[in-house]
């Protein structure tokens, strides 16, 4: 028992892989938030007129609204006036024309994280978006996938080149007033991705992003905006993985989908910034707001997520399923480990006739570490015929842990079928004896299990991201069973 | 606090009343400790999550003024009987949350049972009661716990000798009768059951002539060592009243408990119950049927919270919800860290039968210890359509057969019950119910 926790315990006390800094000459903005900061961000982007208004009218209401303070996760109070909202890395020569012209230092930085551009460019044929800091530095496969007509590009390019899509959509699924986090993006967010699959096309490649916060106590506000056009697919990938603060750093992001007539967006997301040490110091506060809307009937919103990083994780991948025959999936992998929180779960609002849902949501706490499973399931009067299931489990390892599910269910249609089943227990000990009895160090068994515990879910991310989760739960997991 | 809230708390409050001689001085010093802290916090709003979907401040726009002893019209025990019905154990009889001792029937008990009412126990128990009463309001107050600390003056009392054993089932009846002035009540009542003594209590509220009022009951239940006891409350309040209530029980080591809560009435109603099992091995079960219909919000809160190991608890709420009413089900089972070898499981589910009937369900659980076995399962749904097509294909109704579906759902929580009176008189109420309501929206 003792040895199986002390390995257990080195396992997941491990130091965080990823935690290098690199020195990049950065293009900041004045600590501190103000409208002039607001429009100084702005004007840097060029960005027209009605954009400013848009985040000015953000900030303001961002000034009368209070902290959340439902969630259950428990940090001091965020001084937003010691945040830097704009730091983007120096170009070195005008305008970045094609990947050679991409900081050599950044590259580095990016190879020692195992995504080399120009491999992925060459090899995986997965095109990258990939965002340092606030600024995307250089997007891969645009051409190509320019000749079928896909738009994907950073978030400020598009306001550039297609402001009537941004104008049309942003904002439409996550309003500017939608909670504190979610206003505050709107009213300083710096860059992110955009998207638009035309009419009918099954999007060739996985997109794919990968973000990373460099500059010590920058915020990072990225916004993401993909629309599914009628009939269009496309699978999205996004990864993350922070180096080493001290201090608590802010991410507050914004993703918004939009599915019309019978488009499908699947949207995967690898979460492992900075947890923080194992006594809770530092750590990324991830307060994300990500939201999908099924405008059209027959389209899809598919989300997954594994979480095991960030000291606070609050995000609850929602879906409002308003065309009629509408599906909306949330799977879901969140880990705790050491004095890491994480509030996590979905939305799934069912407006449309014969709208069906699924979630399902799998806990892993371990260390001190809080995880809490919090969803609603709405169904409204108009939802006839409407259905869905929930499942959320969790496991804990370890005596100081906890694990906590708050399901929300309303149900104001007579003919919707809404099921919800959560269950909560350690790790198995006839498993663990099993695999430790046929030669199986005690290491290796629980990884073996907690991959089993995960596997509806690890089957619904694409292959590349599948492999990456198994690995990062393992080493995340390093030292937690008792 | 807003406007109205003041002007109810000025409505409600009495000036210091003549029954206050009588009190001993720390229940004095309790009441207006109580009635300041509702001053301070004032009353729930939407925005608390506890109370997210039972809004009070139409409450709180009604013009309510305290109950008092005495103003009520001429009973007989045979009325009483007719409203509450006769389960054949002693009898408490309660009107507007004053004890009524010649509606009463108190039958003679094992020797050193004390069953009475409160207002008489002030005087007898003196001082020994300080630190038994109100134990809720004192440990965490909520605003209606606290009014009901401020303002109740009467109520039941009942303690059970150690390893003693009451037959027959204790029946609390409570009554109200507004007539023409919105009334407020709130009685209170306490169970002490020893270790190793059995008892088992039956609450009954009601309203006699319909009216507006406001029944705000708060129930504190201990106890000791391998103590049993079952409670059952039924909630039968008049359509245009309502009900709040908060039921508070701690239990010893290896005692059981159980609860079986049955609502029919009241306008608003919220039964809300908290069980601490504080000492090892400990065992609850909490059961609840709730039939909101026309635009009756039931409300059913409840927490069970493990704070000591090997200890289990069985949960399970049913709802049938018609018309535009309303049900809602908060559970909230909470293992304390240490609490090892807990067994919880807590179940909900809902049966819709009308197009406006709505279900709210949250069953939450809140772990800290790793050596548990922790599930909750909830669901919300409609007749099931194969089981209907069934039945009509054997040439039975369309209403016959939803009734029978219906009654199939809510027999098992009839089952549970183990007083048989009760049972059948439940099994009464509830075919009344159906068959002067027959479903919205059901195609002919």
């Amino acid at each position: 028992m003792s040895a199986v926790q002390n390995e257990l315990r080195a396992f997941t006390e491990r130091e965080y892989q990823y935690g290098f800094v690199t020195e990049i000459e950065t293009d900041e903005v004045p600590r501190g938030l103000n409208e002039d900061v607001i429009r100084l961000i702005s004007s840097k982007k060029n960005e027209p007129e009605w954009l400013l208004a848009w985040r000015l009218k953000a900030y303001r209401h961002w000034l009368t609204m209070a902290e959340p303070s439902w969630a259950n996760v428990v940090h001091p109070p965020i001084d937003y006036q010691d945040i830097i909202y704009y730091s983007a890395p120096k170009p070195k020569g005008p305008g970045l024309k094609s990947l050679d012209e991409v900081d050599p230092e950044v590259r580095a930085m990016f190879n020692k994280l195992g995504i080399s551009l120009a491999e992925q460019e060459r090899l995986s044929g997965v095109a990258v978006d990939a965002i340092v800091d606030s600024v995307s530095v250089g997007t891969t496969f645009k051409d190509k996938l320019a000749a079928v007509g896909v738009i994907f590009c950073s978030f400020s390019e598009a306001v550039r080149d297609h402001p009537e899509l941004v104008r049309e959509y942003l904002g439409s699924v996550v309003p500017y007033s939608d909670n504190k986090h979610a206003t505050l993006n709107s009213a300083v967010f710096t860059d992110g991705s955009f998207c638009y699959i035309p009419k009918g096309l099954r999007c060739p490649m996985e997109l794919s992003t990968y973000f990373r916060i460099n500059a010590a106590d920058t915020g990072q506000f990225e916004r993401t905006l993909i629309i599914a056009d009628e009939g269009s697919y496309v699978s999205y990938l996004e990864g993350c993985t922070a180096p080493i603060r001290d201090k608590n750093q802010l991410h507050a992001a914004v993703v918004e989908l939009v599915a019309l007539k019978d488009a499908q967006i699947k949207y995967s997301t690898v979460q492992n910034w900075y947890p923080g040490d194992a006594e809770g110091r530092g750590g990324i506060f991830n307060f994300v707001t990500k939201r999908g809307k099924c405008a059209g009937a027959n389209s899809k919103i598919s989300w997954t997520q594994v979480e095991t990083g960030s000291a606070i994780t609050w995000k609850y991948p929602s879906v409002i399923l308003q065309g009629d025959n509408s599906v909306g999936e949330f799977y879901s992998v969140a880990l705790t480990a050491n004095r890491q929180q994480a509030d996590t779960g979905t939305k799934m609002i069912h407006i449309g006739k014969n709208t069906r849902s699924t979630i399902l949501s799998k806990g892993i706490s371990a260390g001190r570490g809080q995880n809490t499973y919090r969803g609603l399931v709405k169904i409204l009067p108009g939802a006839t015929g409407a259905r869905n299931h929930t499942q959320c489990d969790s496991l804990l390892l370890g005596d100081q842990c906890g694990a906590h599910t708050f399901p929300y269910i309303e149900v104001k249609n007579p003919s919707a079928r809404v099921e919800h089943e959560a269950s909560t227990s350690k790790i198995g000990e006839d498993q663990l004896f099993y695999c430790r009895q046929r030669g199986i160090p005690a290491e290796d068994a629980v990884s073996m299990i907690v991959n089993g515990f995960c596997r509806e879910v690890f089957k619904e991310l694409p292959m590349e991201f599948a492999v990456e989760a198994q690995k990062l739960l393992s080493v995340s997991l390093e030292g937690c069973v008792g | 606090m807003s406007g109205a809230a003041n002007a109810f708390l000025q409505g409600i409050s009495r000036p210091e009343s003549k029954a206050n001689g009588d009190h001993p001085s720390w229940l004095n010093s309790l009441r207006r400790s109580a009635f300041e802290w509702v001053g301070a916090h004032g009353f729930p709003t939407g925005k608390d999550e506890a109370w997210k979907y039972t809004q009070v401040a139409p409450i709180l726009e009604i013009p309510f003024a305290p109950a008092e002893p005495g103003a009520r019209r001429a009973l007989s025990p045979d009325e009483v009987i007719e409203i509450a019905g006769e389960l054949g154990g002693p009898r408490l009889v309660f009107v507007n949350g004053y004890f009524v001792p010649e509606l009463s029937a108190l039958k003679s008990l094992p020797a050193g049972v004390k069953l009475g009412s409160l207002a008489s126990a002030f005087t007898q128990e003196g001082e020994a009661l300080e630190s038994l009463l109100w134990r809720r309001f004192r440990e965490r107050p909520q605003t209606f716990t606290a009014l009901n600390a401020a303002l109740g003056e009467d109520g039941a009392f009942i303690r059970i000798p150690a390893h003693t054993s009451v037959e027959e089932p204790i029946h609390l009846v409570f009554l109200s009768d507004a007539g023409a002035t919105p009334l407020v009540s709130h009685p209170l009542s306490v169970v002490f059951a020893g270790a190793g003594s059995r008892v088992t209590i039956v609450e009954t509220h009601a309203g006699i002539a319909g009216g507006i009022y406001l029944s705000n009951a708060v129930t504190e239940i201990v106890l000791d060592d391998g103590a049993v006891v079952e409670h059952y409350k039924i909630q039968n309040e008049a359509e245009s009243a309502f009900h709040l209530a908060f039921m508070d029980v701690r239990q010893g080591r290896a005692s059981r408990f159980s609860a079986h809560s049955v609502a029919v009435g009241a306008a608003l109603a919220r039964h809300e119950v908290k069980v601490a099992l504080e000492a090892p091995e400990a065992q609850v079960v909490l059961n609840g049927l709730y039939l909101p219909r026309g635009r009756q919000l039931l409300d059913n809160p409840t927490t069970i919270e493990h704070a000591a190991p090997h200890c289990t608890s069985r949960e399970l709420y049913k709802g049938v919800v018609d018309g535009h009413g309303r049900g809602i089900f908060d559970g909230r089972v909470v293992v304390q860290p240490g609490a090892m070898k807990t067994d919880a499981s807590q179940t909900n589910k809902n049966l819709l039968l009308s197009t406006s009937a709505q279900a709210y369900t949250r069953p939450r659980l809140e772990i800290f210890a790793d050596d548990v076995k922790c599930a909750h399962g909830a669901a919300v749904g409609q007749l099931d359509d194969e089981a209907l097509y069934y039945l009509r294909t054997r040439g039975i109704p369309q209403q016959a057969a939803r009734d029978l579906l219906t009654d199939a759902f809510t027999a098992e929580m009839l089952e549970l019950i183990q007083v048989p009176p009760l049972r059948s008189r439940v099994r009464q109420m509830l075919a009344t119910r159906f068959a002067d309501c027959p479903s919205a929206g059901v195609p002919a």
